[in-house]
């Protein structure tokens, strides 16, 4: 049997279909992942993203031994409760995992983490934060629910404690705030806005249901996919791994080059990469009907990485892995057969506008 | 409970026949099938026109997560595909044995009748499956 989070339940008592992810048995679908999916892009759903590792740590050098960690700069992290998206890298400059980090006080950051990677996440982080002094504590006793839209915040704010109400809403973009054991953060993997709250897992099933009661929907990780590749957000293991580094993964611009003197794990293998033609990823669009999937093969060079059925746009899209030299039109081959495709800048939708011509 | 109507035949692989007296056979997916898969956004069907063997895989359908070959559970040449699948791959989930009918086969050899299953064999598979 795999890992449950505490929705679990919840989530067979509705219907759910439940799929091994990561090792976790988690929610698919509630019925229709494309009707999941618009309900999330015109209006709100929520996600259990319990499954996510959310690691607290402490320590006077946190900031430290952040800023050594992570290609990302945490030194730009000024206010408490601002969040930061992040590689940790490898020496190589490969993806060990990609993560989002809070700054919650001078003595705490709150990172959290990929359900597939968690394990690996935290013997890296470990063994780098002893030097430093830090401590890296797994949150196994939180829940987390993710709720997105254009309606997600008016929908879920009357349903906070007051004090974290207040606070919740006046939040910023990519701004948390905690209050007692809560702790809510305008974030999101869907490019919809909206809150991601961490809670006591105690709290997790009336709080899914109090938020179905305002009348919310429930999404499964199926909509939460097709959502993601439609903002032109990476998904670990997919689009990059530890065999591919930020650079031609689409994340450079999460990679802080400046200050120059700052050291970081993988530094010194992207400043090299940084200066060689090699690939870069891009979206893709499909020409005509049918479904790009990862590992297709693009004509003349390259790899679909993600690619999906777009509900919003109602044509196939995809993130891609082509030579930086690749012209705008491209093939791309399934079951045998080649089929015309474009890059296309992304995100594909965002705001729940098309932001591509189709 | 899965719908599985009475007057079909049906395979492991979860398509069902309909025979005609004619000897042609039509060809869809199960009710099984379709919630297996969940929301159908892409569909090919076999051109008319073609051989295929029983066993072949002869179409496609994609949910969103992934795409899974139909076989034909028959030998022979395809004489009709539904078109409307094309632009409506989501007839496969409203109504997958009537509108969201694949395609039909004019059979060229008797029937396996052994590879086929009757409804109540059907839905013991089904039963023995979720086990």
């Amino acid at each position: 049997m795999g890992l449950k989070t505490a929705l679990y339940d919840t989530h067979v008592l509705q219907g759910a279909k439940i799929v091994d992810f990561g090792g976790w048995e988690m929610p698919l679908h509630y019925g229709s992942q494309i009707e999941e999916h618009h309900a999330v892009r015109r209006d709100a759903g929520m996600f259990d993203v319990s499954h996510m590792g959310v690691v607290d740590l402490t320590g006077d050098r946190v900031r430290e031994f952040l800023r050594n960690l992570l290609a990302n700069d945490v030194g730009r992290l000024k206010i408490p409760g601002k969040a930061l998206y992040s590689c940790m890298l490898l020496p190589s400059g490969g993806v060990i995992d990609d993560l989002i980090v809070y700054f919650m006080s001078d003595t705490w950051f709150r990172v959290v983490v990929n359900a597939g990677t968690r394990d690996k996440d935290l013997a890296w982080i470990r063994r780098h934060a002893a030097p430093f002094g830090v401590t890296a504590t797994l949150r196994g006793d939180l829940a987390m629910i993710a709720i997105q839209g254009p309606n997600a915040r008016e929908k879920t704010l009357p349903l906070l404690a007051p004090a974290l109400r207040a606070a919740a809403g006046e939040l910023a973009p990519f701004f948390g705030g905690r209050f007692d054991t809560w702790f809510i953060a305008r974030t999101g993997y869907t490019g919809e806005d909206g809150f991601e709250v961490m809670l006591p897992a105690a709290d997790a099933a009336k709080t899914w249901t109090a938020l179905r009661a305002q009348g919310i929907q429930s999404a499964g990780l199926g909509a939460r996919d097709t959502l993601r590749l439609e903002a032109g957000m990476n998904l670990y293991g997919n689009d990059m791994d530890e065999n591919h580094h930020p650079l031609e993964s689409g994340l450079a611009w999460t990679v802080a080059f400046e200050p120059g003197d700052r050291d970081f794990i993988g530094r010194g293998a992207l400043e090299i990469l940084r200066h060689t033609a090699g690939d870069e990823l891009v979206g893709l669009l499909l020409e005509e009907r049918g479904v790009l999937r990862s590992h297709q093969k693009v004509v003349p060079a390259g790899e679909v990485t993600s690619g999906t059925f777009s509900p919003t746009l109602n044509r196939s899209i995809a993130l891609a892995r082509v030579p930086r030299t690749a012209s705008a039109g491209v093939q791309v081959e399934i079951r045998g057969k080649l089929h015309p495709a474009s890059i296309v800048k992304t995100p594909f939708v965002r705001h729940g506008k098309v932001l591509i011509s189709v | 409970m899965s719908n599985i109507p009475s007057d079909l035949r049906y395979t492991k692989s979860h398509e069902w026949v309909r025979a005609a007296q004619d000897g042609a056979v039509e060809i869809g997916i199960t009710e099984h099938a379709q919630s297996a898969l969940g929301d159908l956004v892409f569909v090919e069907v076999p051109e008319v026109g073609r051989a295929v063997k029983a066993g072949e895989a002869s179409a496609v359908v994609e949910s969103v997560k992934a795409a899974s070959d139909v076989y034909s559970p028959v030998s022979g040449k395809v004489i009709a595909s539904n078109a409307q699948l094309a632009t409506q791959p989501e007839l496969l989930n409203q109504d997958p044995y009537g509108a969201g009918w694949m395609f039909r086969v004019q059979t060229n050899a008797p029937i396996d009748a052994a590879a086929l299953m009757s409804a109540a064999d059907y839905a013991n598979y089904l039963a023995e499956e979720a086990k």
